[in-house]
């Protein structure tokens, strides 16, 4: 390895980010609830991702179902029993955990995406420009995301396409509004003054030196988001939004409660996706809230003190 | 607080409400480029129904023409008449808004209450078994779907142990009037309310815990404690007055979305309020109910905000401009 390779700005910059990443990583193995957290995550998404092996997906058609029971209790039938359909119950979680994660990761992405954006925007392009995207993303932050989302999901029409769309052009302000607090501060700092004074371009300083140093934040911020769009997802599936060929764990308790299972008292139809639902958003919680303690500073001054 | 600094914050709002009202036209009419046939898909739907229809949610004449009179309607509050019941909608909205407010109402304010007292017990005890059991119990209700709660209660409790009305605001077998009539109502709201309670109750607790925990660690709560006060003095006097600020905002706020955030709720429990009629708008599907519905709860929420704001100014000194 020459010198000369070894001292480029651009490897420099990389030892250090991996220096950084192996860094934060031997701290949040010591966080427990961030651990316990991604422990749940990596089984839930194993599961997610095994569904073909675990279950056979003519289990979640009404037409193959018919030999079995409908409304069969657990200890009549295995498993977690059957629907109104005679569906197998354990069939639908494991295959709909799917439906809920992809759901969950994709508009998530693409919040985050339109919210980082935003944020970097505003925040390095300060007043007047910046001002008014700003206000624009405080217009969008009071539009109350339920009814915005209903209004746009019932225009649209049921699908998971549609669900992806409609969650991640409606959660994207908070992010827009945390990054760009943090591209305020960033942009005074005196490696940008120097680094425009060696005639950096704008998109130089933003994609070199803004983006690099947000991204931890951007991070945290979306483990953050994801368990917010997972309830979202649920809450609009549950309204009868949902896509009825790709059940989420959402559309499976608005299927049960259509069904009457809640008078039937039918729990093993209604437990097991609310579960699923709060077994995600707290893992991503947990997982969360360890990523910001650590990536942070300012709550990793509030953490060692 | 200055009259400048009001008359700014309620500019703001009204700015934001217009963008709302303006927004809410395009949401309608102009992001899909044929809302009837889209919320009538898989419907047999005729030509003279459909020129019909398209003339009924006043689709019909040019984009320009439609929203100015969209604005005019909107300005003397005329917000159309709903497909399903031929009724105007703001009547129904008026109607229907009750039920939602004394719901709602109760159930936020119970919810502050014991999400502030149990946060408060918990960052007095922090790191204790007693603390760890709180964060576990709060961080399970703000898990969980809100109607996902509302089912179990309405499984167990509800219809397992019949031991609350399962639905609706009155027994309709029951004519009674006056105080009889308001138990009645009282007992119905048991299930639903209690759901809300607990679902917005984790927030709180969070919220509170950790601004207590702040509190506690400024130089003013040390000088107290160096002074001889006891712990009891300080804790209550001096920290949670303090730490309440960010409660207080939160609640206000949370008003204004709880309103729309409980039409999940609403439509479990049949509660005749705003959220069932969304539910009900949803299932028709009811484009101008849907509409004002919408308009009522962004209006809502930046009436909420703006209390919040101006609450905020006026117990945190440190955020008045000078």
């Amino acid at each position: 390895m020459s010198t000369a390779a070894a001292h480029s700005p651009r490897r420099i910059a990389w030892t250090r980010r991996r220096r950084a990443v192996s860094g934060a990583w031997r701290e949040y193995r010591h966080h427990r609830p961030g651990m316990i957290g991604l422990g749940i995550l990596i089984a839930v998404v194993a599961m997610a991702l095994a569904a073909p092996l675990l279950a056979d997906p003519s289990g979640l058609h009404v037409v193959t179902t018919t030999q079995n029971a409908a409304f069969a209790s657990p200890s009549d039938f295995g498993g977690l029993g059957t629907d109104k359909f005679g569906r197998p119950v354990l069939t639908q979680f494991i295959w709909g955990a799917r439906i809920s994660l992809l759901v969950g990761l994709a508009a998530t992405i693409l919040a985050v995406l339109i919210g980082s954006v935003v944020g970097i925007l505003a925040g390095f392009f300060g007043g007047k420009p910046g001002g008014a995207l700003m206000r624009v993303t405080e217009w969008f932050l009071v539009i109350p995301f339920l009814p915005l989302a209903i209004a746009l999901a019932a225009i649209l029409g049921p699908s998971v396409k549609n669900l992806i769309v409609v969650i991640g052009i409606t959660s994207w302000p908070s992010t827009a509004r945390l990054i760009r607090a943090q591209v305020l501060t960033l942009k005074e700092r005196d490696y940008v003054d120097r680094s425009r004074a060696l005639g950096a371009s704008d998109w130089h300083l933003m994609t070199r030196h803004i983006l690099p140093n947000v991204s931890p934040l951007i991070l945290a911020n979306t483990t953050l988001t994801v368990p917010i769009v997972i309830l979202s997802e649920a809450t609009l599936s549950f309204l009868g939004l949902g896509d009825p060929q790709n059940a989420s764990w959402g559309k499976m308790l608005d299927d049960a409660f259509e069904a009457g299972a809640v008078t039937l008292q039918a729990w093993w139809w209604i437990i097991p996706p609310g579960l699923g639902i709060m077994l995600v958003v707290l893992a991503f919680t947990l997982c969360g809230t360890a990523l910001e303690e650590i990536l942070d500073p300012r709550l990793r001054d509030r953490r060692r003190a | 607080m200055s009259a400048r600094l009001v008359t700014g914050k309620l500019l703001g709002s009204v700015a934001t409400l217009v963008f709302v009202i303006v927004f809410n036209f395009f949401l309608f009419r102009v992001v899909e480029t044929d809302p009837v046939g889209s919320l009538f898909r898989g419907r047999n739907l005729s030509q003279s129904q459909r020129v019909e229809l398209t003339k009924q949610f006043g689709l019909d004449g040019s984009k320009a023409h439609q929203f100015v009179r969209y604005l005019e309607q909107t300005a003397t509050l005329n917000l159309g008449r709903s497909y399903t019941t031929n009724q105007p909608v703001a009547d129904e909205i008026r109607r229907k808004a009750g039920p939602t407010i004394a719901l709602v109402g109760i159930s936020s304010v119970l919810s502050a209450l014991f999400g502030t007292l149990l946060g408060i017990a918990a960052a007095w005890r922090r790191r204790t078994a007693a603390d760890y059991s709180i964060q576990g119990f709060t961080m399970a209700t703000y898990a969980m779907p809100d109607f996902w709660l509302g089912m179990l209660l309405l499984t167990t409790v509800g219809v397992g142990l019949g031991l609350f009305p399962v639905g609706g605001i009155v027994d309709p077998s029951s004519d009674a009037t006056g105080f009889a009539k308001l138990l009645d109502q009282a007992k119905h709201m048991v299930l639903p309310g209690l759901t809300l309670t607990l679902a917005y109750l984790g927030e709180y607790a969070i919220i509170m815990r950790s601004s207590l925990l702040d509190t506690m660690r400024e130089d003013y709560l040390l000088l107290a404690r160096a002074k001889g006060l006891r712990d009891v003095v300080v804790r209550n006097r001096h920290a949670v007055p303090n730490a309440l600020l960010p409660v207080v905002a939160l609640a206000a706020i949370n008003f204004g979305l709880v309103l729309a955030g409980a039409i999940a709720v609403e439509a479990i429990f049949s509660w005749p309020g705003l959220g069932l009629a969304t539910y009900e708008a949803l299932k028709g599907p009811d484009l101008p109910m849907l509409q004002g519905l919408f308009l009522v709860f962004s209006a809502s929420v930046i009436v909420f905000n703006l209390i919040a704001d101006l609450l905020y100014s006026y117990l945190d000194p440190r955020v008045r401009p000078s």
